[in-house]
């Protein structure tokens, strides 16, 4: 057990390597430049800026120096919009606001999704069945924006008179309400698919027979020999969507003016905030890692017959 | 009346049809009027080829299938009745009529004295429990232990009558062999203490050499703990050893039941007869004289069953009235059923 995490944390940081790499050489070769703006600055201030930040020196040299900096945990500064302030303040103070959003909005995709999944197999061929299908087609093909704005219009202020939630993120709990709908409401809905399809075989295997013959009730049957056997794919489709989503949803952050760490990330690349980007690209992709080392544990506690120190059969 | 309280488990004309999406009609009918008793203490075989509706037969007893219609006795009491929602019309097309809601006692109860062995001993257990916990769970529903202690050597000593070291309680059913799956599924079924176990071909998916350890076994539990058996396989040789009396059924009905040497000296239906001459004889000097019946043809669908007698698209002696009318099925000597018309001319 020691030995496989060992080796998978000696791949995380090769994978953050070539992660690292590959950012540093795309977002270089983009064309544009942070000092672009409506009033062009002249070609002296540019090339000033330019040697002040190091950005005149050779790609190459530019990703040695980050790299090393970086082992000594120091992820540079903002260079335009928040100009000089550390990259790691920015992402701990907004990580926390996209994370706190995140957390709640994948805890009801979770607990109502799976529920929904077990509910539509259980079933399968009746109208409970064609409705939930329905609705969770719809929520995986629709866009969050779209969800974000029906809810906006729904419940907060399209209905003459009819206002229950704020439009803007506040930080009152009121305000939190929206936004975790609609960041939580596609996880939801293709959760829900995932554990029906997983439901509707493990339903089927002799198993679940036995359990009958046993005496079990319905609902037990259900969940502890039925839902059990289905966590798989449940677990592996979590581990990485928890990573997005507490990192923040762009769309919704945009829609609600979250101050979070999402809409953030895609501001600094429009920008060519170069150390954000660095930043926040590293941040998001160890956080995946991280996340699907725990899936890959998990699974092992899930099911016994998994062996992770043989490459996982 | 005294031989009444013999039999353990009656079942009068049942049925079992499994409804097909897209398909008018009653779908597949995979149990079709089957009448037959199990007497307490005996081994019923049942007999038959692959899909001819055994498994749903044995299954269906239980109530793991809910029946479609028919009457199905335990121990005097009647644990499912239904009147049949398919009715033939006039052209003789199925029709679905209204009838009242079966009548299905609670099985809990029932759930603890019928038990089943599975054919797949590796399918038919939760790969996510270990054995202690298979076996442990039975316990726990039917609330037959009190204290943990008495749980753990209540497993134990299960697991020692199968025949499976007691340290294999905390090991997942995947470390196991196919025959000491079986085992486990054979000491699972056992923990709840039943009076009657449905053994679903629990020897076919096993290798040669451990099937008659298997088979040992069970009829050594029947001796020790008065088990009544409904043994079903599609290997006659196997039953013939095992069954006090053997059934034989054909698309889904019984076309024959009698003692078990009675039904080997003596059959009567054509198509036991054509069975009965399929089975290898380890003797080659009898095996190249004796007369083999080969059918011709491939057994029907049971989603389309023949009229009149379902077995006379392949019957080498059907007659007219064959075709048209359902042979009875009734005892022609004492304690010899079948059901066909030839035998009652």
């Amino acid at each position: 057990m020691a030995k496989y995490i060992l080796k998978r944390v000696l791949m995380a940081v090769i994978t953050l390597f070539i992660v690292i790499c590959l950012t540093f050489f795309l977002m270089n070769a983009v064309p544009g430049s942070p000092w672009l703006s409506e009033k062009t600055p002249t070609q002296a201030t540019i090339d000033a800026l330019n040697e002040k930040y190091g950005l005149d020196q050779p790609v190459i040299v530019q990703l040695g120096k980050y790299l090393g900096n970086m082992l000594q945990g120091d992820f540079g500064d903002s260079i335009k919009m928040q100009k000089d302030r550390p990259v790691l303040d920015i992402i701990t103070t907004m990580f926390p606001i996209s994370a706190k959003i995140g957390i709640i909005a994948i805890v009801w995709a979770i607990l109502v999704g799976v529920p929904l999944g077990c509910l539509a197999a259980y079933k399968r061929g009746t109208w409970v069945d064609s409705l939930l299908r329905v609705i969770c087609t719809l929520g995986i093909s629709m866009p969050g924006f779209v969800v974000a704005t029906i809810l906006l219009y729904l419940l907060a202020g399209g209905i003459e008179g009819f206002k229950i939630f704020p439009t803007i993120f506040d930080g009152t709990w009121q305000s939190y309400v929206l936004p975790c709908a609609a960041l939580g409401f596609y996880p939801m809905c293709y959760l829900s698919r995932q554990t029906r399809t997983a439901m509707l075989d493990s339903i089927n295997q002799e198993y679940i027979k036995t359990a009958r013959a046993k005496g079990l009730r319905n609902r037990k049957i259900i969940f502890k020999h039925a839902l059990r056997n289905a966590l798989i794919p449940v677990i592996t489709y979590l581990g990485p969507q928890i990573a997005f989503t507490l990192c923040g949803g762009f769309v919704v952050e945009t829609v609600f003016s979250i101050p979070g760490l999402g809409r953030y990330f895609v501001s600094s690349i429009q920008n060519r905030d170069y150390p954000i980007i660095m930043g926040t690209t590293i941040f998001l992709a160890a956080f995946i890692i991280v996340m699907n080392l725990v899936v890959d544990l998990l699974y092992k506690l899930v099911d016994p017959r998994i062996n992770l120190s043989k490459g996982g059969n | 009346m005294s031989e009444k309280n013999d039999i353990l488990v009656q079942v009068d004309h049942l049925k079992k049809y499994f409804g097909v999406k897209g398909v008018k009609g009653p779908g597949v009918q995979a149990v079709e009027d089957v009448s037959l008793f199990i007497k307490r203490g005996e081994t019923l075989g049942l007999v038959g080829e692959s899909g001819c509706g055994k498994t749903t037969l044995g299954r269906t007893i239980l109530q793991l299938h809910p029946p479609t219609s028919g009457k199905i006795i335990y121990d005097g009491q009647p644990i499912f009745e239904g009147e049949d929602p398919w009715q033939k019309d006039e052209n003789g097309q199925m029709i679905h009529v209204k009838t009242p809601k079966p009548k299905v006692a609670n099985m809990l109860p029932y759930r603890r004295k019928m038990q089943i062995i599975f054919q797949d001993p590796s399918a038919s257990l939760d790969p996510r429990m270990t054995v202690g916990e298979i076996i442990g769970e039975a316990l726990d529903i039917h609330k037959l232990c009190t204290g943990k202690k008495e749980r753990t050597d209540r497993i134990k000593e299960l697991l020692a009558r199968v025949g499976l070291n007691t340290e294999h309680a905390n090991r997942y059913p995947h470390e196991f062999s196919g025959g000491q799956q079986q085992r486990v599924g054979i000491a699972r079924a056992l923990a709840v203490r039943p009076e009657f176990i449905v053994c679903d071909e629990p020897i076919s998916a096993l290798d040669v050499s451990i099937q008659s350890q298997v088979v040992n076994m069970l009829e050594d539990m029947q001796q020790d703990l008065g088990l009544t058996y409904l043994f079903i396989a599609h290997d006659l040789s196997v039953v013939r050893h095992i069954s006090n009396r053997i059934g034989v059924m054909y698309l889904g009905s019984l076309v024959e039941l009698a003692e078990s040497y009675e039904l080997n000296k003596h059959p009567i239906h054509p198509y036991t007869k054509t069975l009965l001459s399929a089975v290898p004889v380890p003797d080659p000097e009898v095996s190249r004289t004796r007369h083999r019946i080969v059918l011709q043809g491939d057994i029907p669908s049971p989603m389309n069953p023949p009229t009149g007698c379902r077995f006379h698209t392949r019957c080498p002696y059907a007659t007219e009235k064959c075709k048209q009318a359902v042979p009875q099925f009734k005892e022609h000597a004492p304690g010899h059923w079948a059901a066909c018309h030839l035998l009652d001319e």
